[in-house]
C-alpha cells in the first residue's frame, strides 16, 4: 500500500529516520556483526592472541554434550511452557466467553499478571516452593512429595515451567478471548438449532476456527520460552541443579558474560540468531495478511 | 448466549473462579508474608492470615535497603531508577518510531526500502543473542551506570514503527493533499494532523512500552554495575542472593509487592489501552 499524497524534501526523511537508524546500527547491527566475527575466532586462555579458525567454534560447540543437553532442555522447556500455557488459557477463555455476569471482572483479574516482571515471578514461585519455607512445598509434603528443586532436576524444571506459564497465561487468554469473540455467532446458533450440544459445537466449530490464533500463540509462546525467560531461570534455579535447567539464553550469559569464553558465546549467539530468524519468518509468514510491506 | 444451560453456567463460573484463585494465590502469599515480622515469615509454613506489619515493612524497605544481611540501596531509589528508565524507554521508543514511520509513509527517497528492512531486522536481534558485544559498545561509550546506557539501546523498535506505519497508511490521502494545497509542509502536517490523530495509538503503545521498560532485567544486569543504578528487578535478585538463612522474606515480599504496583496499576486502570496495545503490537 502506498500513499498518493507525499511530501518532497531532500533531507527531511533522513533527519526523521536518523535517530532510529543510529540506535539500530550502533546497538544492534554493530554488536551482531561483532558476534559473527568473534564466532570464527579462537582466543587463548589469557586473551592475548586470537586466531582465525573458521567454523572451529561451532564444531566444538556441537560436539560438546553440555550444549546438546542445553538444546534438549530448552526444547523440553518451551514445549512444556507452550502446551500447558495454551491449554490453561484456552479453557479459561472458553468459559470467560460464555459467562455474561462478571465477565469484565474475570477478565481484569486474569490479565494483570502480564505486568509482573519475570524476575519477580521467579522470586515469587521460589518462595512458594522453597523446600524449607514454601507454602506449596509444605502442602506437597502432606501428600507425600518431598519437594526440593535444589536437588531434583525434575522439580527444578517444573518450577521454571510453572513460573513461566503463570506469567504468560494472561497474554494467551486475551488473544484466545479475542479469537473466540470474532467467531460469527450465526455459525454457533445454526449448529445449536441442528441439535449440536456445547461440547460438540466446541470441537466441530470453535476449535477449528481458532486454529490461526492457536498457531500464532504457539509461535509467540515458543519465542517467549526461548528468550524472555532468562530472568525466571536466573532468579530461581540459575540453571541448576547441575546444568539441568540451563536453557540456551542462560548458557550464553553464563559462558560468555560470567565465564569469559567469548568464542563459544559468540558461536552460541549466532545459533540463537538463526533460531530467532526461523521463528520470525514463521511468525510473519503466518501474519503476512495483516502486515503489508 | 445461545441457550439456557444453568449447569454449564455454574461450571463456567467455577472454572473461572478457580483460574482467578490460581493466578492470585502467589500474590496473596506474597501479601501475607509482607505483613508479617521476619520471625513469622521464617516459620514453615507461614500463617495464611495477614499480620499487621505491612506499612512497617514498606517503610523499612523504602528507606533502608531491604535486608540487614545484604547490602543494597533503599527500594525507593531502585524504584526511582526503574520509573525513570521505564518512562525514558516508553517515550523514546514512541518518539523515534513515530518519526521514522512518518518518513517511511509520507516520503519517497533513495534508500527507503533498505531502511525499512534495517528496522525490520532488529526484530531478529534480541538483547539475549548479542549480550557480550553490546556490553562492549556500551562500556566503550562510557555509558555504564547511566540512564543513557540503561535506555538508549532499548529504544529502537520495529514493532512500534510498524504499528505507526500501519496506522498512518489508514489516514485518508485527502488530508495530506488538503494540507499541501493549503501550503503546509511536512512538519506542520505532522504537528497539526498526524499528532492529534495518533493519540489513541500513542496511549496504547505507551502502556505496553512502560511495562516493557519497567520489567527489564537482563539489560540493567549488564549495564548497572553500581548499586545506585540498580532498577528494582536487579535489586530483588540481589536481596535473595544470600541464601536461605540470610533472606528476610517479609522484606523481600514487601519489595516484590512494591515492584508490582506501578505496572499493575497501569494495566488495571488503563485496561482498554493495554488490550489495544497488546493486540495491535502483534500485528
Amino acid at each position: 500500500m502506498e500513499k498518493r499524497a507525499r511530501f518532497r524534501s531532500r533531507w527531511v526523511p533522513y533527519a526523521l529516520l536518523a535517530p532510529q537508524l543510529i540506535v539500530t546500527v550502533v546497538f544492534f547491527f554493530w554488536p551482531a556483526v561483532q558476534a559473527l566475527y568473534q564466532s570464527v575466532l579462537l582466543q587463548d586462555a589469557f586473551g592475548l592472541s586470537t586466531e582465525f579458525v573458521w567454523f572451529e567454534n561451532f564444531k566444538i560447540l556441537f560436539e560438546d554434550p553440555a550444549y546438546l543437553t542445553s538444546f534438549k532442555t530448552t526444547g523440553l522447556f518451551s514445549v512444556l511452557v507452550a502446551v500447558t500455557g495454551l491449554a490453561v488459557s484456552l479453557i479459561l477463555a472458553v468459559f470467560a466467553d460464555r459467562v455474561v455476569r462478571g465477565a469484565a471482572v474475570y477478565k481484569t483479574l486474569l490479565i494483570w499478571p502480564y505486568s509482573v516482571s519475570p524476575v519477580v515471578v521467579g522470586v515469587l514461585w521460589m518462595f512458594l516452593l522453597n523446600p524449607t519455607l514454601g507454602v506449596v512445598a509444605h502442602l506437597l509434603r502432606h501428600v507425600g512429595i518431598e519437594w526440593n528443586h535444589l536437588l531434583n532436576a525434575q522439580h527444578a524444571m517444573i518450577l521454571i515451567v510453572l513460573a513461566a506459564v503463570w506469567k504468560q497465561v494472561s497474554y494467551n487468554f486475551l488473544f484466545f478471548l479475542a479469537g473466540l469473540q470474532s467467531i460469527p455467532k450465526s455459525l454457533i446458533e445454526a449448529a445449536a438449532i441442528d441439535g449440536a450440544g456445547p461440547v460438540r459445537r466446541f470441537f466441530s466449530i470453535v476449535l477449528p476456527l481458532l486454529t490461526p490464533t492457536s498457531f500464532f500463540l504457539l509461535v509467540v509462546n515458543i519465542v517467549y520460552a526461548f528468550f524472555d525467560t532468562f530472568a525466571i531461570v536466573e532468579a530461581t534455579t540459575q540453571g541448576g541443579p547441575g546444568k539441568e535447567t540451563e536453557i540456551l539464553v542462560y548458557k550464553v550469559f553464563n559462558d560468555g558474560f560470567k565465564g569469559g569464553d567469548l568464542g563459544s558465546a559468540a558461536a552460541q549467539s549466532v545459533v540463537l540468531m538463526l533460531i530467532v530468524v526461523a521463528l520470525t519468518v514463521l511468525q510473519f509468514k503466518y501474519v503476512e495478511k495483516k502486515v503489508q510491506y | 448466549m445461545i441457550e439456557r444451560r444453568p449447569i454449564l453456567d455454574a461450571i463456567s463460573h467455577a472454572v473461572l473462579i478457580i483460574g482467578v484463585m490460581l493466578i492470585a494465590f502467589p500474590i496473596y502469599i506474597a501479601f501475607v508474608a509482607s505483613t508479617q515480622t521476619a520471625e513469622q515469615a521464617a516459620l514453615a509454613p507461614i500463617s495464611l492470615i495477614p499480620g499487621d506489619q505491612l506499612l512497617h515493612n514498606f517503610a523499612t524497605v523504602l528507606q533502608g535497603g531491604a535486608s540487614a544481611n545484604v547490602d543494597i540501596s533503599p527500594v525507593a531509589q531502585m524504584m526511582w531508577v526503574s520509573l525513570v528508565s521505564a518512562l525514558l524507554i516508553a517515550v523514546g521508543k514512541i518518539a523515534i518510531s513515530m518519526l521514522s514511520a512518518f518518513a517511511l509513509v509520507y516520503f519517497r527517497f533513495p534508500g527507503r526500502r533498505l531502511f525499512f528492512w534495517m528496522i525490520f531486522l532488529t526484530l531478529m536481534l534480541p538483547v539475549e543473542v548479542r549480550i557480550n558485544p553490546t556490553y562492549k559498545v556500551i562500556s566503550d561509550f562510557g555509558m555504564l551506570n547511566s540512564y543513557a546506557g540503561l535506555t538508549v539501546p532499548l529504544i529502537a523498535s520495529a514493532t512500534a514503527t510498524f504499528l505507526f506505519r500501519q496506522f498512518f497508511l489508514t489516514i485518508p490521502d485527502e488530508l495530506a493533499e488538503a494540507a499541501r494545497i493549503d501550503g503546509a509542509g511536512p512538519i506542520r502536517f505532522f504537528k497539526d494532523v498526524i499528532w492529534p490523530l495518533s493519540r489513541t495509538n500513542l496511549l496504547a503503545l505507551f502502556v505496553i512500552m512502560f511495562i516493557y521498560g519497567w520489567n527489564q532485567y537482563l539489560w540493567p544486569l549488564l549495564v548497572a554495575t553500581e548499586q545506585s543504578m540498580y532498577p528494582i528487578g536487579v535489586g530483588i535478585k540481589r536481596m535473595i542472593a544470600g541464601g536461605d538463612a540470610a533472606v528476610e522474606w517479609n522484606l523481600v515480599m514487601a519489595t516484590l509487592l512494591l515492584a508490582m504496583i506501578p505496572p499493575g496499576l497501569i494495566v488495571v486502570l488503563m485496561q482498554k489501552w493495554f488490550v489495544k496495545g497488546l493486540v495491535d503490537s502483534e500485528k
